[in-house]
């Protein structure tokens, strides 16, 4: 039976969700989307974050602090995972993009060992005092661990999209992923610029993963549900584009929530997943895409 | 005639360096083991109890004069592996028995093969992999028997609240979908309405709009069926937005509500929630050895990074060892029809109270306490294995409490 009060909340927890796989995937849509880099270690990486994150929340920290103190070390990572990738794949030329996959393959296969080894198998999970609790405004309820992912995915991407826009490193940055070969001959280095671009990329995942273990508790191996769903919302975006993210972001998760809530949860991700075929073949360059 | 002595000699001293060799050579114990992978956490810790109880019985002499060795292999949690694993370990690593990997989906692959070959096989918490094949050589130590027996108990609580409406919620998964539709029998037989039924992808990240769902529902008994990840966001989610007044009962079959990482960090949020176990540390279930298992297993978790507590399977795990000493001691034989032939006969005497099995290699009398949280604090993992916070409910002969209903009154106690 067909309740305004459930739709309105199908919506309003379809946002929350959105903004959640905007905040996971747009580090992917720099290093991916911009990059033309074949990040899948990304996932694993968020995992690392989530890791580091639960490290420092029992010494008594804020997950989002965490996250913060975090993006420093997550950004020389990124530096030296590009740097290395640049060296073995990139620079020896054909077929770099393939064997990166491997590589970074192989990068998220060696986080999820290396996890199992220091914390165990164990889900872990961190506390504060939004996690657990709701908000209410009238019939619509929220958990505020989803508001905080809400916040935090806006702050990204407005950031990101400024930086990319209004900055002399942004601008490279968005020149790099048009045209490399007109940047060189400008005097810029186009291999340091992706490999700070990759590092910034590397950072906001440090962030990300602090809201993947405030959302839920995580594991060494839950990179492997988040594959799918990022690339899919960096897609489905159209390579390179932060706004874009948001909205692929918003668009996939009010689409599963609306779904989920009156056609039933099994259709819910058949759905995403046709609406990124649907806008692949309507619009190859996605929906935000150039 | 000195050198009829000689050879005399010669023969009894090879004959001493062959007995000697074959005293020796252990026995070898093989299975596949989640060691990475979704189902490595309860892996790793079952592996633990087994490995106690091979030190346990090596220290006492081991088994016919032959220590016991286990040899392992990680099945990484999937099916895809485990058939290759036990081929392994039967042909290349010629071990003389085998023992199934823990959980159902990497064991229901192995089951044709180990059909054909006519070998004893002991279950590790695997539900219903023995349905279809029919092997009358499969022993389970899973406690809980069918997905009838599992869910009776939270059932008959139901009934006693005199319920009428029903919600469901279960992930979309094999073994979380046999489980669901034994419930959904149950509840059909008890003309319960099902005013909710959603069957949630295991990828399924918040709950939110779900909980909010049962709300609108108003149901008088919820019933769950998820796996780890899942039953933390669901109870979570449970807390934020709350399932309403008209809930009398909440739970059922939630996998993950048993293990100590998780225990320990939903705290107070567990209260109220009824829910299925396997062992919980009540004065009803103090079989013989289970405190000294526990306190033991308790010092070596630490090291393995498994996990603390280890209710829900290292003991019984450890049970699987000792139902093969207690046959192999009393048969004085590895002849595996022999052993099956003993195991189905007679009353194994284990950690976990004493085992008896149906024809089908299932408990013959299942046993599922059905518990519900009460005054669990935040962040204190040692008041689990005080009684009382897991309080037990239901299967009567073990009970150690009344249901306190509603949920939401529940929810403070």
């Amino acid at each position: 039976m067909f309740s305004f009060d459930l739709l309105l909340n199908a919506v309003v927890a379809g946002v929350l969700l959105g903004c959640f796989y905007t905040a996971v995937s747009i580090g992917l849509s720099m290093s991916f989307g911009l990059l033309d880099v074949p990040n899948i270690a990304h996932p694993a990486v968020l995992v690392l974050g989530a890791y580091g994150t639960f490290l420092l929340g029992q010494q008594g920290m804020d997950p989002i602090l965490a996250g913060v103190i975090l993006m420093p070390v997550f950004f020389l990572l990124g530096i030296g995972m590009y740097r290395f990738y640049y060296e073995t794949f990139a620079r020896r030329g054909a077929n770099a993009e393939l064997r990166g996959i491997a590589f970074f393959f192989g990068v998220s296969f060696v986080i999820e060992v290396v996890l199992i080894l220091i914390f165990g198998v164990d889900q872990r999970m961190v506390e504060a005092s939004y996690i657990g609790r709701g908000l209410s405004f009238g019939e619509v309820r929220m958990p505020m661990r989803m508001l905080v992912a809400f916040g935090m995915a806006i702050a990204l991407t407005v950031c990101l999209a400024l930086y990319l826009t209004k900055t002399f490193t942004g601008r490279a940055i968005r020149a790099v992923a048009q045209d490399e070969a007109a940047l060189r001959l400008m005097g810029a280095n186009p291999v340091r610029i992706k490999q700070w671009a990759f590092g910034l990329a590397t950072a906001v995942s440090a962030l990300a993963g602090a809201l993947l273990i405030i959302v839920g508790p995580v594991e060494p191996s839950l990179d492997r549900i988040y594959i799918g769903r990022t690339f899919c919302v960096v897609v489905l975006a159209g390579l390179g584009s932060m706004t874009g993210t948001l909205l692929a972001g918003l668009t996939l998760g009010v689409s599963e929530s609306i779904v989920l809530t009156m056609f039933g949860a099994s259709w819910s991700q058949a759905v995403s997943f046709g609406l990124l075929l649907l806008v692949l073949g309507v619009r190859p360059q996605g929906m935000f895409g150039k | 005639m000195k050198t009829s002595s000689l050879f005399k000699a010669a023969l009894a001293g090879f004959s001493i360096l062959f007995a000697g060799s074959a005293f020796a050579q252990p026995i070898k114990i093989g299975l596949g083991e989640a060691l990475t992978g979704t189902l490595s956490g309860g892996g790793k810790a079952s592996l633990l109890g087994l490995e106690m109880w091979r030190d346990d019985v090596n220290a006492k002499g081991g088994l016919l004069g032959r220590k016991v060795e286990l040899i392992y292999y990680d099945d990484q949690s999937s099916a895809t592996t485990t058939p290759g694993i036990y081929t392994k370990l039967l042909d290349v690593d010629k071990v003389d028995l085998i023992i199934a990997p823990y959980a159902t989906v990497p064991t229901a692959p192995i089951m044709p093969l180990v059909k054909q070959r006519g070998l004893l096989l002991m279950g590790n918490f695997s539900f219903q992999v023995n349905h279809t094949v029919k092997h009358d050589m499969w022993f389970n130590n899973l406690p809980f028997g069918n997905a009838k027996t599992w869910f009776d108990g939270y059932f008959k609580l139901g009934q006693k609240l005199g319920v009428k409406t029903i919600a469901f919620l279960a992930a979309d998964q094999e073994f979380a979908q046999n489980l669901a539709n034994g419930a959904k029998e149950i509840a059909k037989q008890l003309g319960l309405k099902t005013v909710y039924e959603q069957n949630y992808p295991p990828t399924t990240v918040d709950f939110s709009a779900m909980i909010q769902a049962i709300r609108s529902a108003r149901p008088d008994l919820v019933f769950v069926c998820s796996y780890p990840n899942d039953s933390v966001a669901i109870v979570r989610a449970v807390n934020e937005i709350g399932v309403g007044d008209s809930v009398r009962m909440f739970g059922g079959g939630m996998v993950g509500l048993q293990y100590a990482p998780i225990m320990e960090s939903l705290g107070s949020m567990l209260n109220g929630i009824v829910n299925y176990n396997s062992y919980v540390p009540e004065r009803t279930m103090e079989f013989p050895g289970i405190k000294d298992f526990l306190n033991r297993y308790a010092k070596q978790a630490v090291e393995a990074k498994v996990d603390p507590l280890g209710y829900y399977l290292p003991p019984f795990s450890y049970a699987i060892g000792q139902m093969l000493e207690q046959s192999i001691t009393a048969t004085k034989s590895l002849n595996q029809k022999v052993l099956a032939q003993y195991l189905r006969t007679h009353e194994m005497k284990t950690i976990v109270g004493p085992i008896r099995f149906g024809p089908d290699g299932e408990r013959a009398q299942p046993v599922v306490p059905m518990i519900q949280f009460r005054g669990v604090l935040d962040n204190d993992l040692e008041q689990f294995r005080q009684p009382g916070k897991q309080v037990i409910l239901a299967p009567e002969q073990y009970k150690t409490g009344d249901l306190i209903a509603p949920f939401e009154k529940a929810r403070k106690s």
